[in-house]
């Protein structure tokens, strides 16, 4: 048997109060070595207080080449904006 | 990823306004074959540089200096692992690249196939060899991949406190006895030109020194961090009361610079080509080790997947 240990993706909060962000990958046979792992490897300095790992093959990601379609939608919307409203200057705490 | 013009100008766009490349950005092939090439060497280099100094671990002359070991060597191991990572994003395994190593279809640093013959090569190691390698390192983590360069971040981060170790290491030394001082000096003579050659052949022989430039990979010439490196590192040398073996080396006041020797580059090719002092011995360590581990990975597959049959049964 020589199948590769399947990949994670390692999500690491730096501290309480702040998400969990994307910290790179590694190998593991099952969920709770990942864990294990990617203590090791990603925290060795006390960069986080929590950790999660997810399959690489469970996340799907939206496609670089659609981009521009997938995200035009947003562009043209600055009303979502609060800079898009115009108020008196005397008008204070809005 | 057979590049229409109009990716390869999307690619280019976003090289030239020192924008990041992504993992699944189209990217002509050619660049992902020298990233994933560059950044599997670095990942080999990274494990095998274990082997030099894991060599003082079980002998470190006290178990502060014992504990600092560990931590870097566990360090370089933390450091592939990033690096094999990385590479993976482009669309290899990390299975595969390690059979490119252990078939030598890759390579790795030249530096690790010296030998570590007394503990102050341990101290020099982490100052000239890890010092080497941040002057190399520093510009990568601008590099337009961002895989590596996120990488990068975390392995500069990590080396300073590996650079900082071993030039304390050879102070103790130098501030010991006769006999430890000497011991310094020899680790010295005998460490610094492999530790210039670590940046490369001269520009004007570099094969692969333009390409990469224009591809926002490397981002200066492997002279002009030479230079840098001594530069930085003569007075170091200084501080240590230890004497660099160059005759020739001496401030240029007109250049602002250090004049010094270059290192032997027919001896950096053979010994990138396998014939160093440790070529064979690291090797047949790195395989042995992987292949007697082999159980390990098999065994731990082998109850991930029972316990995975036991959970959908009872589901
Ligand atoms: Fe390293
Ligand atoms: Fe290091």
């Amino acid at each position: 048997m020589s199948a590769e240990w399947p990949l994670w993706e390692v999500f690491v909060r730096a501290r309480r109060g702040l998400s969990h962000v994307h910290v790179g990958s590694l190998h593991a046979p099952d969920a709770e070595m990942a864990l294990r792992n990617a203590r090791d490897v990603y925290t060795r300095r006390n960069e986080g207080v929590s950790i999660w790992v997810v399959p690489s093959e469970r996340i799907t990601a939206s496609s670089p080449e659609e981009k521009d379609a997938f995200f035009d939608p947003a562009a043209d919307k600055v009303y979502r904006h609060p800079t898009f409203y115009e108020v008196p200057a005397e008008v204070k705490h809005l | 990823m057979a590049g229409t013009d109009e990716q390869e100008a999307a690619f280019y766009a976003i090289v030239d306004s020192d924008g990041r490349i992504e993992p699944r950005d189209a990217m002509p092939e050619a660049y992902r074959k020298t990233l994933i090439r560059q950044m599997a060497q670095h990942a080999h280099s990274e494990i095998i540089g274990m082997q030099p100094e894991g060599n003082w671990i079980s002998r470190a002359p006290s178990l502060r200096r014992k504990a600092i070991l560990l931590a870097k060597v566990q360090d370089e191991a933390g450091h592939g692992l990033y690096l094999y990572a990385a590479a993976e994003t482009l669309g290899v395994s990390r299975d595969h690249l390690l059979e490119l190593l252990h078939t030598h279809q890759q390579k790795y640093s030249s530096i690790f196939n010296y030998p570590t013959l007394t503990w102050a090569d341990v101290g020099a190691i982490g100052w000239l060899v890890d010092g080497a390698a941040i002057t190399n390192q520093v510009p990568l983590t601008r590099c337009s991949y961002g895989p590596y360069a996120r990488a990068m971040v975390r392995i500069c981060k990590e080396e300073s406190f590996h650079q900082r170790q071993g030039f304390e290491a050879l102070l103790t030394l130098t501030r010991g006895s006769a006999r430890q001082k000497a011991m310094a000096q020899d680790a010295l003579d005998r460490w610094w030109y492999p530790s210039l050659a670590m940046f490369g052949p001269p520009d004007r022989e570099s094969t692969h020194s333009d390409q990469s430039m224009r591809w926002g990979i490397k981002r200066f010439g492997n002279d002009e961090l030479r230079q840098r490196f001594v530069d930085m590192t003569a007075p170091q040398a200084d501080v240590l009361g230890l004497t660099i073996p160059d005759p020739d080396l001496r401030w240029n006041d007109e250049r602002g610079h250090y004049d010094f020797t270059q290192p032997d580059f027919d001896e950096l090719f053979r010994v990138i080509s396998g014939d160093g002092p440790c070529n064979r011995q690291r090797m047949e360590h790195r395989v042995a080790a992987h292949t007697e581990g082999a159980w390990v990975r098999e065994a731990a597959a082998a109850y991930a997947a029972k316990r995975a049959k036991r959970a959908e049964a009872a589901a």
